[in-house]
């Protein structure tokens, strides 16, 4: 079996007294992805937030590679480094062209030189359909696009990893298609995922392993099959139901 | 047939509905212009009536608004002038560092910095609370009686340091408020590329700040111009300082006048870009796809 990249062990956290993660135990192999799926406020994107360290847990560890990163001797910077994360939002910066949005963190927090950054930057846009629109600022592009391109922007740094928060919740639906094949070729060039979604689609395609996450638990977890065809916990069959009943799945 | 004619019947009347609803459009858009510049005559023709039968409207003529008076105290009105221009050129440019400078101070988090956190909040509260003529007090003669070594005692140095210290403290919080209204996600992305609080600052939050505050900072800047002729206390032959002694001595108003003409050459101007760049930034905003 291929080695462990991202380990998740026994992490807690609480805004306030209200207790967002309650002991969340996960590992992503190499070349594997793990999907977490659960309501509105179950914990996906604050785990997710937790693990590329924008927000500090209280007990538990995450590990990167067999070592600590939750450890508040460990540089969160050098760590981030390190990761990919793709946000709901896109999170693309207004002010930069999309080649810049590229470029800033290889040059920035790398030291790559500009013109292999932009070379790699351009390399990635043609790869997702973006050609011939380095120069165009985020603005003038579709959400569709603009997620393609915070995509590629997280991919410009080599990441271990790739974070994935929701990222097809801000899109209108006939755009979620482009982006979903877009990280099943990921998936299937070897990338290693940690992904928090609420398309099941996504879910069933791309990863090896399904964790439901419930009030900050994770309450039932296997391989997709099993997931979405026989799931046991009552909370994850009556999700599942919601959804069947929206038209979602 | 019968539906056809029907059809026919339909577009003929809905061309003439069309005819009515423009001729309509047309009368309406006629009667507003009309009503908008009866108005004006009526409220401007009024005030101007009032100003020009008051009992003492041919003293005020002669003492604030004589052409010879005003042309001859012009050029040294204008010379005088020159000097406010160089002085708010100069301390706009040094407020916009400073500002800039202290804001960045009060956004900073490590508690090693919490002393010139607490300085740069001070600072912005007292400077603001002060009035501008006290600032140009307090440093002018206050800061040249201390008699301090390597201290400038140019009146010009220190009334421009007194409008520099004033306007900072606004402008810092023009700034702050502009870092403040950049959301936080543009933070955490600049962060999950790797960046360093300082980078993420840089390159992304603060370009952004800059852009949104420019209408705010330029406003500032409009009331600086003006208040640059506070420096004539400290002594300055500046454009108000050269008008009022030409004023008091001749026991005509017209100098200043024509200084007051002076300063709305470059306020006038500065309000109208500002108002230029706030519509554009509107209708850039009216267009703008969901970021």
């Amino acid at each position: 079996m291929s080695e462990v990249v991202l380990e998740v062990r026994g992490v807690t956290k609480s805004y306030g007294d209200r207790p967002v993660l309650r002991g969340i135990d996960l590992a992503v192999r190499e070349h594997g992805a793990i999907a977490l799926i659960g309501a509105s406020g179950s914990g996906k994107s604050t785990l997710l937030r937790c693990v590329d360290l924008l927000e500090d847990i209280d007990d538990g560890d995450v590990l990167l590679d067999g070592a600590v990163i939750t450890d508040p001797s460990v540089d969160p910077i050098e760590v981030r480094r390190r990761l990919g994360m793709v946000f709901q939002a896109f999170n693309l910066f207004p002010h930069l062209t999309v080649l810049e949005n590229l470029v800033l963190g290889p040059v920035r927090a790398h030291g790559v030189s500009r013109e292999e950054a932009a070379d790699r930057a351009r390399e990635l846009l043609t790869r997702f359909g973006l050609g011939g629109r380095e120069d165009d600022y985020p603005d003038r592009l579709s959400g569709g696009q603009q997620q393609r391109v915070a995509i590629a922007r997280a991919l410009a740094t080599r990441p271990r990893a790739l974070l994935l928060d929701e990222i097809t919740s801000a899109l209108d639906p006939e755009l979620v298609g482009e982006i979903l094949q877009l990280v099943a070729d990921l998936k299937g060039e070897g990338l290693t995922m940690l992904v928090a979604t609420h398309e099941m689609g996504f879910a069933r395609e791309v990863a090896d392993e399904v964790c439901f996450l419930h009030d900050g638990a994770i309450v039932e977890r296997g391989e997709p099959e099993h997931m979405f065809g026989a799931p046991e916990h009552p909370e994850t069959q009556r999700f599942l139901r919601r959804l069947l009943d929206a038209g979602r799945l | 047939m019968d539906g056809r004619r029907r059809g026919r019947a339909g577009a003929a009347l809905s061309t003439s509905r069309q005819e009515v609803r423009a001729a309509a459009r047309q009368r309406r858009a006629r009667r507003g212009t009309a009503i908008s510049v009866l108005s004006s005559v009526v409220v401007l023709g009024g005030l101007a009536a009032l100003v020009l039968t008051s009992p003492g409207w041919d003293d005020v003529r002669q003492t604030f608004f004589s052409w010879s008076d005003f042309k001859d105290s012009f050029p040294d009105v204008l010379k005088g002038f020159w000097l406010d221009v160089k002085l708010f050129v100069i301390v706009e440019v040094v407020v916009l560092i400073l500002g800039l400078f202290i804001a960045l101070v009060r956004t900073t988090r490590s508690p090693a910095l919490f002393p010139f956190r607490l300085i740069a909040a001070v600072y912005s509260d007292i400077f603001r609370g002060i009035p501008t003529i006290l600032m140009v007090y307090l440093v002018g003669f206050g800061v040249l009686a201390l008699n301090l070594n390597g201290v400038p005692t140019d009146p010009l140095v220190l009334g421009g340091a007194a409008l520099a210290v004033a306007y900072s403290a606004y402008v810092a919080e023009v700034f702050r408020s502009g870092i403040d209204s950049v959301h936080p996600t543009q933070m955490a992305g600049a962060l999950a590329l790797g960046l360093t609080r300082v980078q993420a600052l840089r390159h992304v939050v603060v370009p952004q700040a800059v852009r949104r505050v420019v209408p705010p900072l330029l406003n500032d800047f409009i009331a600086l111009q003006k208040d640059v002729a506070l420096v004539s206390i400290l002594g300055p032959a500046e454009a108000f300082r050269v008008a009022q002694i030409e004023a008091s001595s001749n026991f005509v108003y017209t100098p200043l006048v024509a200084a007051a003409v002076l300063y709305l050459c470059v306020t006038i101007p500065m309000a109208r870009y500002v108002d230029h760049i706030q519509n554009r930034k509107r209708r850039e905003r009216g267009g703008e796809v969901a970021l």
